[in-house]
């Protein structure tokens, strides 16, 4: 210590109090001021999202059902057993992955084209850029509900417009049967959303340096090559947050699948699976536990996501 | 000045005072309805039993969603809360919530239960204790078309096949006639409760009984049963337009009220709206028991309706239970029948002139009510809507014709041995 420190101070430390040398710790501890101003953070998260999380752990290991929580025993990993021997439970992963993936990439692709086109110069272009957010600013149980009327079979405008265009003979029952009502779900998401995927990308376009594109006009680089050789690359952090948060709000996705076909085993999700338990059949072990399952699948999608879409410069 | 203070603090000490004395007098609390007519009705009820007792009642505004309100009375009654003290339940929940509620046996005499429809009274009935008293009630019944049956010359149909017989051929000559979009049978097919109800009416109309016996034991997976499910699964495309698979209350009652439907399977509400003013089928419409399915099995209808319930955690069960009588009484139940067409659950209502004026088609829902066929819910108990969502799933999947009734209903007896007594028995 000596050795580091000048001469003087080291003295005065040496000299000072032990209340007095604790004090200028905490005085020149970053670390020390870092945590106080995080501390009101910390403890309303642990407060409001740390200690129901507990909760739903323990539960999970217990038979606790709701007319009777207090009267819950500890069962080990029976729920947790019970649930991954479940059929219905993994009809409704297959469901939740089939659904995220499909949304997810179309949702993409389709935002990613959108921002190109509103992020160009044209009349009207920020009348369009709100218009385009109309989907998106409705609430999801209104829209569901709007669309369960509108894949009506016999006075739907979808079959309707199909029907107009010759697309279908006669009309269909869109969310009667598991195949074409998973599409039809996954057509109302991307609706909903792509507006959302749209404006985040669109924010990241706008951050893109406009001398890079000067520069490639300059070596006269075809439009193809501009938009694959620095569009996409510089866009990729934007594109790479914008789908984590698309992703982990598609594998919790509720209310349209409540809404459009209920509690139905071959269109449900995991989510409409762990409430049902929950509230419905009161089974509050059994429901934590696919509560806890879908927490450790997200969070378990989440890291390997972040792992392999890090930046280049961090690989091998 | 000093003086100002001192009558300000005697003013605040006797305001204190006084509301420490109404908390030791009874106040009451009720759970019912929760929106529109059935809120307002409901306030006329309670105020007048206020004006005649002096009892102060407030109204708790539950949600409307009938499952959201079940799981917010569980909360509230799994932490023993005297919050609420008289609770609106549906008839498939005392068998839920038998624990959390008084015996109304000790309020009320035998001579004042007979006059209520015994089925209805019976499903209110856990082991020996009376959960609740019934309140309104409602039952599964048909609507047709009453212009197209007479156009063809046909009969209202009594048997399932009537009816199979009868929509075919008017869709063949209607179509013939260039009305493409028509169809003959629509339903609530929906994967939910709504299909419990329904599946229930067809089982039983089939001489395929009530899925449990008595004594808990599971008894849908017979020969009736599976033919009775094979027979509907069936029409699924000929009479019954696949859509009907997704429709709830709401969507069957749009397509039978915009005229593209020939028969319709639904609560009596719907008799008040495809009679309205903006009903393409006003005045085309007729109201009959369901059909049955087999020589000798019955009429069925499923057993709907509310009942009113005290909470074993109320702090003051004699007045609620006062109150129940109340709100229960010919007296009332004739005003809420002729004022929001509530259907009584006293059987003399039925032939009462004020109320027929009112409402006539109540004459044909008399013995359709007063036969009404309840659901699983006192044999299955907490495990009802487990036992619902499994039955509703099994029976989705032999109409969407996926699988047949024989091997749907085996997996789904299979399934519910796993968890119901009368399986492990």
């Amino acid at each position: 210590m000596e050795t580091t420190l000048p001469n003087s101070i080291a003295q005065d430390i040496a000299r000072a109090s032990f209340g007095s040398r604790l004090w200028n710790f905490f005085r020149y501890s970053r670390v020390f001021w870092a945590w106080l101003f995080l501390a009101p953070t910390i403890v309303t998260l642990l407060i409001v999202a740390g200690r129901p999380l507990l909760g739903t752990f323990i539960l999970s290991f217990t038979d606790a059902q709701l007319l009777t929580l207090k009267e819950a025993s500890f069962v080990g990993l029976k729920n947790y057993i019970a649930v991954l021997s479940d059929p219905d439970w993994w009809i409704a992963v297959r469901n939740t992955v089939t659904f995220s993936t499909a949304s997810v990439v179309l949702e993409t692709v389709l935002g990613l084209a959108i921002a190109l086109v509103l992020n160009a110069e044209f009349r009207g272009r920020a009348l369009l850029r709100a218009a385009v957010l109309i989907p998106w600013a409705i609430p999801t149980v209104i829209s569901a509900k709007m669309w369960t009327w509108m894949y009506n079979d016999m006075y739907g405008v979808v079959n309707a417009a199909f029907l107009a265009f010759g697309w279908i003979d006669s009309p269909v029952a869109w969310l009667s049967s598991s195949d074409t009502a998973m599409a039809a779900l996954i057509a109302v998401d991307v609706w909903k959303t792509t507006p959302f995927m749209a404006l985040l990308i669109l924010a990241g376009l706008q951050l893109i340096s406009k001398d890079v594109y000067e520069a490639a006009r300059i070596d006269s680089d075809s439009k193809a090559r501009v938009f694959w050789s620095i569009t996409l690359p510089l866009l990729k952090p934007t594109i790479v947050v914008a789908v984590i948060f698309r992703a982990l709000d598609a594998l919790r996705v509720f209310d349209l699948f409540y809404v459009l076909t209920g509690n139905k085993v071959d269109t449900g999700t995991v989510t409409i699976y762990a409430r049902q338990r929950l509230m419905e059949f009161q089974e509050f072990g059994l429901g934590s536990a696919a509560s806890v399952l879908i927490f450790l699948f997200i969070g378990a999608f989440t890291l390997v996501y972040l792992w392999l879409s890090r930046p280049k410069g961090e690989q091998a | 000045m000093r003086n100002r203070y001192t009558q300000t603090f005697l003013f605040s000490f006797s305001v204190l005072f006084s509301s420490s004395l109404a908390t030791a007098a009874a106040k009451l609390t009720i759970s019912c309805g929760s929106n529109g007519v059935e809120r307002q009705i409901c306030q006329s009820g309670i105020d007048a039993w206020s004006k005649k007792t002096g009892v102060p009642v407030a109204v708790f505004s539950s949600p409307n969603d009938s499952n959201d309100r079940l799981a917010l009375y569980q909360q509230l009654l799994g932490a023993g809360s005297s919050d609420i003290d008289v609770y609106q339940i549906d008839v498939v929940w005392p068998g839920l919530l038998a624990n959390q509620m008084l015996d109304l046996k000790t309020h009320f005499t035998p001579a004042e239960l007979k006059a209520h429809i015994p089925g209805a009274l019976a499903n209110n009935q856990v082991g020996e204790k009376l959960v609740a008293i019934p309140w309104f009630t409602d039952g599964g019944v048909l609507y047709y078309r009453s212009d197209l049956l007479k156009k063809y010359g046909k009969k209202v149909p009594a048997t399932w096949q009537e009816l199979e017989a009868t929509a075919k051929d008017i869709l063949e000559k209607e179509k013939a006639a260039g009305n493409a979009d028509l169809w003959g049978y629509v339903y609530q097919g929906r994967a939910y409760e709504g299909l419990t109800c329904n599946a229930l009416e067809w089982i039983a109309s089939f001489g395929g009984g009530q899925l449990f016996d008595a004594s808990g034991k599971a008894t849908f997976n017979n020969p009736q049963a599976v033919a009775a499910l094979d027979w509907i699964g069936a029409q699924t495309g000929t009479i019954v337009p696949r859509g009907a698979l997704s429709y709830s209350e709401e969507e069957a009652r749009g397509t039978f009220q915009s005229g593209k439907a020939i028969f319709l399977r639904n609560w009596p509400y719907v008799w008040g709206l495809v009679q309205s003013d903006d009903s393409l089928v006003k005045g085309k419409v007729g109201m009959a028991a369901l059909p049955t399915g087999k020589a000798g099995a019955p009429r069925a209808s499923t057993l709907g309706g509310w009942s009113l319930a005290v909470s074993a955690y109320s702090k003051f069960p004699k007045e609620a239970a006062d109150l129940v009588r109340y709100l229960t009484s010919a007296e009332e139940q004739k005003r809420r029948s002729i004022e929001g067409a509530f259907n009584p659950t006293r059987v003399a209502l039925y032939d009462d002139a004020a109320i027929l004026k009112k409402n006539p088609h109540l004459k044909e829902l008399k013995p359709v009510f007063l036969s009404a066929v309840p659901r699983p819910a006192a044999q299955t108990g907490a495990k009802y809507n487990r036992f619902s969502a499994d039955f509703w799933n099994a029976v989705h999947s032999v109409l969407s014709q996926n699988e047949k009734a024989a091997a749907a209903l085996k997996k789904l007896e299979e399934r519910v041995a796993t968890y119901t007594q009368g399986g492990k028995g």
